[in-house]
């Protein structure tokens, strides 16, 4: 039976309009402050109403616009593409921006991302991360002399790593594996998509180099393929996917 | 109107010659990866062989006993598939042990001594084993 369209407009209008709509939301928010509280965290926990289409992001904002202005979270863009508010949210690495409020109501915790110093509440120091990221070039390498026009690719060749151009440097796959979370020495996952989206690019000629760097013992025979990086990832790139067809052609090189 | 097509005023590169100055990548950790994987699968056979013979058909466990060993030792085969067995198995385990050392032994004196006593230990196991596998004599044992 087909639904009228009247009902559809009815309750599209209903949701935009939110107001009566409002749902309870629980957050447990893990907090930390060297400066007041010392080297401890705690928990808080804040109860506001939400519309069940606004974003985790949005129920943070409202904490801290009208609960608690000393809770620090870091954001930009709030539209999934600037990687700034990346938090564990029930245990999984999530950007804030990305989760609505009807997936996680009526509680949901919200921590810091792991493996990281946290320097104050949600907000954490990106440093090792990016240490990481620039230690696999992560830019064109082509020693073959200015071209006198654009170097051209065919489809075939830019689909071949379309998949990790998607990467947004959150740092949610990073923070989400066990062996980064072990030993910060590892360039983690992050990084590894970042080589890969130039070790297969027709144009790029710095491959070798790359797979050297990514050989190494803090390098991708590091991963033990526990796919949290591809669970967490919020642009849905398959990161371990990623890290292996690395592992298949630092073999494949030597042949 | 002409269809668009990708024009190129320079061909296209042939596919990138992965010829470069800098020796090929990947040393002992590139090894040791693959060495894990071939092991694994060729463990997977020899171990599943293993409990399926030694514990499964016929009677099982039950009938194991020193004349069942006598006999199946008799054959070449048989012990050289215990030995493969006993020393992927060992390789195998050890280079895991060693793999895992290395994610959450963090100082180097301390990873040092835990390799090292993973390898002593791997080493004693491999020694014992491959002596009672080549020099097991059943009539030694006054045994038929």
């Amino acid at each position: 039976m087909a639904t009228d369209v009247g009902d559809v407009l009815e309750t599209s209008d209903r949701r935009r309009a939110g107001a009566s709509g409002k749902v309870t939301l629980t957050l447990r928010i893990r907090r930390y402050n060297p400066e007041l509280r010392g080297e401890e965290s705690w928990w808080d926990e804040f109860t506001i109403q939400a519309d069940p289409n606004d974003r985790l992001l949005d129920a943070l904002h409202e904490v801290k616009w009208h609960h608690d202005g000393t809770l620090a979270l870091r954001r930009s863009c709030a539209h999934g593409i600037c990687g700034s508010d990346a938090v564990m949210v029930n245990g999984r690495n999530r950007l804030a921006c990305k989760v609505l409020v009807r997936d996680i109501a009526p509680k949901a915790t919200v921590e810091p991302i792991r493996g990281l110093p946290v320097l104050k509440d949600l907000i954490v120091d990106m440093e090792p991360f990016f240490e990481g990221y620039r230690s696999v070039l992560p830019y064109l390498i082509n020693d073959e002399g200015e071209p006198d026009r654009e170097r051209l690719q065919s489809p075939e060749e830019r689909q071949r790593y379309d998949d990790t151009t998607k990467c947004i440097l959150c740092a949610c796959c990073t923070t989400s594996c066990p062996i980064f979370w072990g030993d910060e020495g590892y360039v983690g996952p992050a990084a590894i998509v970042q080589a890969h989206r130039f070790i297969f690019d027709s144009r790029d000629r710095g491959a070798r180099e790359r797979l050297q760097i990514l050989a190494d013992k803090t390098g991708v025979f590091r991963c033990r393929t526990t796919f949290n990086c591809t669970d967490a990832c919020p642009r849905g790139i398959e990161v371990t996917k990623a890290i292996q067809e690395v592992k298949r052609e630092i073999l494949l090189d030597r042949f | 109107m002409a269809t668009p097509t990708m024009e190129r005023a320079t061909p296209l590169a042939e596919p990138a010659p992965r010829i470069s100055r800098e020796r090929p990548a990947g040393g002992f950790e590139l090894w040791s990866w693959l060495f894990m994987r071939l092991s694994g699968i060729v463990l997977l056979f020899l171990a599943v062989g293993h409990v399926l013979i030694m514990h499964v058909m016929d009677e099982g466990i039950d009938r194991v006993d020193f004349g069942f060993v006598a006999a199946r030792w008799a054959s070449p085969f048989w012990r050289t598939w215990d030995w493969a067995m006993l020393t992927l198995a060992l390789v195998h385990g050890i280079n895991g042990l060693r793999v895992i050392a290395q994610d959450y032994v963090r100082r180097p004196g301390a990873r040092f001594a835990v390799n090292a006593s993973f390898a002593i230990l791997g080493f004693v196991l491999f020694v014992l084993g491959t002596v009672v596998v080549f020099t097991f004599d059943p009539s030694r044992w006054g045994a038929a």
